[in-house]
């Protein structure tokens, strides 16, 4: 994998940020996009724009063919059996509440319960959370083990005839565990509950292949591999998705519409209500081509790689503390000594280094670290080892510089 | 960006104050109480004042956050103490203003709440440094 090559097709990272080269390391927040991708959009907007499934007109048409073509796609990408399963929508937060309006509320009733885990997103708690709310249900969670990895263990023990719903990440956005989707498919399956994976961080960085992995629902975003914000992805199992009432309701997603009554679309636009986001999915599109031109295992190689790397770099750092397990995904959430994450990141961005720092959309998760607050650096496929010593050398001039002036 | 921007940002003062916070704790008694946060970033400030006649009495908060937060929430405390309430909530104006870029011209001692006009060139750390004074604002119009 030729990483000084990928890093070309990404006009972004060739720039001086604060009189630094730009190492950007917040792709787990969203990644830069390539060339192809923006052309891909470009190109729509200046030639094929028009909205689809209703223009006879040869714009219209066009349109329609890239908006399917793009499911055909994501079908093909995530090995789901049909483009019915693939439903297109604004993000991964959309999906989760696709499904814990429309399943979850109709599927739960009081005694039932819906299992999570203390290391989601909060966009795979609070739909669990308003949808118990909603149905009398109750939300327990699988509890995490010392180095923020979850056990099979647990799992077995905890999923019961009463648990309806399994919901958890693919890979966490805070620790970088990844999660033993398949085995946790197989528990919950035995129990007669649906697994629903936030695949926010999951699709980005490994080859998915929601029949192996036998989960319900998987959701992502587009913004997160490459492609615009604004497009995202549910998959969901076919028999599951056509025993589901549409969360949206209006133009698009109807077949017939009466004075008091209607009739939905067949799958999947039964719940694309609404003009799609057309150039979106285009894009998505062209990210997928350009993932699969470099190869998911060779990016998956290549992060792991990085992964074990700065893990190795950070222990040389004085003071630094790095949470969540060994084996980890391509991402490192650190606290360095006393200084607050916001004055971390703030003095890494004058060195021109990118990171986040807060609470990461997981404050439960804050809360069992027992921090307010973290700092964050996520590696992709544009990523170097040259990178990481950068990190390294920022945080020593951090260090230095509130060791200086404290 | 180099140490010496980093040093516009993070003066001696500031740290001071993020160090050795001033008017921190609670106060015995009757007092409003105010809690705020930044949802964005977890800062997060519980700010009581005691208000007498018009004029804040007392002013102490608690809280979590990074240096600017807190450093501003214990200059912001020192700036109000015994000020009338109308010259207080002038001063979060000024100190609004300020963090846009522009001069404090003033006859009210701010006191080192001035120190942090540095910020007005991290506009990622500006919510950072008027959380204190937010929710004064919040409190004295609640009450």
């Amino acid at each position: 994998m030729d990483v000084k090559a990928i890093r070309q097709m990404f006009p972004i990272l060739d720039q001086e940020v604060n009189g630094h080269p730009l190492v950007y390391l917040d792709s787990s927040a969203t990644s830069q996009k390539p060339i192809s991708v923006i052309e891909a959009v470009d190109n729509y907007y200046r030639k094929d724009n028009a909205n689809v499934h209703r223009g006879v007109h040869t714009l219209g048409s066009r349109a329609t063919d890239q908006y399917e073509g793009a499911r055909e796609k994501v079908r093909r990408f995530i090995n789901a059996k049909s483009t019915s399963e693939i439903i297109f929508n604004r993000g991964t937060t959309t999906g989760i509440n696709t499904v814990a309006y429309s399943y979850a509320r109709a599927n739960l009733k009081p005694g039932d319960e819906v299992l999570i885990t203390p290391m989601e997103h909060h966009s795979n708690i609070i739909p669990w959370q308003q949808a118990v709310k909603a149905t009398g249900a109750t939300l327990n969670y699988i509890p995490l083990q010392d180095d923020g990895t979850i056990s099979l263990e647990d799992v077995r023990k905890l999923v019961t005839d009463n648990t309806k719903v399994v919901a958890i990440a693919h890979v966490s956005n805070v620790l970088g565990t990844i999660n033993p989707i398949k085995e946790i498919a197989q528990i919950a399956h035995s129990k007669g509950a649906v697994l629903v994976v936030d695949g926010a961080q999951g699709v980005p960085h490994m080859k998915v292949d929601v029949q192996d992995l036998d989960c319900d629902f998987y959701a992502f975003s587009g913004h997160k591999m490459l492609a615009p914000t604004g497009i995202g992805v549910l998959y969901g199992k076919r028999e599951l998705l056509e025993n589901m009432e549409p969360v949206e309701f209006g133009g698009e997603m109807i077949d017939f519409v009466d004075l008091q009554d209607s009739t939905w679309k067949e799958l999947p636009w039964k719940f694309e209500g609404g003009t799609p986001i057309i150039a979106g999915a285009i894009g998505l599109a062209a990210a997928i081509d350009f993932l699969e031109d470099v190869g998911m295992d060779n990016i998956l190689n290549h992060e792991q790689k990085l992964a074990d790397y700065v893990m190795d770099r950070l222990r040389t750092v004085d003071d630094i503390k790095v949470y969540g397990p060994e084996h980890r995904a391509a991402l490192v959430t650190f606290n360095l000594g006393d200084v607050h994450p916001h004055d971390v990141a703030t003095a890494l961005d004058s060195y021109g280094i990118a990171v986040r720092a807060g609470h990461h959309c997981a404050q439960p998760l804050m809360k069992w670290l027992n921090v307010t607050a973290t700092a964050r650096a996520s590696f992709y496929l544009y990523n170097t080892e040259d990178d990481v010593e950068k990190l390294v050398d920022g945080l020593l001039k951090t260090k230095e510089f509130f060791g200086h002036v404290f | 960006m180099s140490f010496n921007n980093l040093e516009s940002l993070y003066r001696q003062v500031i740290m001071d104050h993020y160090k050795n916070p001033r008017n921190r704790g609670v106060i015995e008694g009757d007092a409003l109480t105010v809690d705020m946060n930044n949802p964005t970033c977890g800062d997060r400030i519980q700010l009581q004042l005691q208000i007498e006649d018009g004029v804040v009495k007392d002013a102490k908060f608690e809280g979590e956050g990074c240096s600017i937060s807190m450093s501003s929430a214990s200059m912001m405390t020192q700036a109000i103490k015994g000020q009338p309430v109308a010259d207080a909530l002038e001063m979060s104006k000024l100190f609004s203003n300020m963090m846009l870029g522009g001069e404090i011209d003033t006859d009210l001692d701010m006191g080192d709440a001035e120190a942090l006009s540095g910020v007005s060139q991290f506009p990622a750390r500006i919510k950072c440094a008027t959380l204190a004074w937010k929710a004064m604002e919040k409190g004295v119009h609640n009450k």
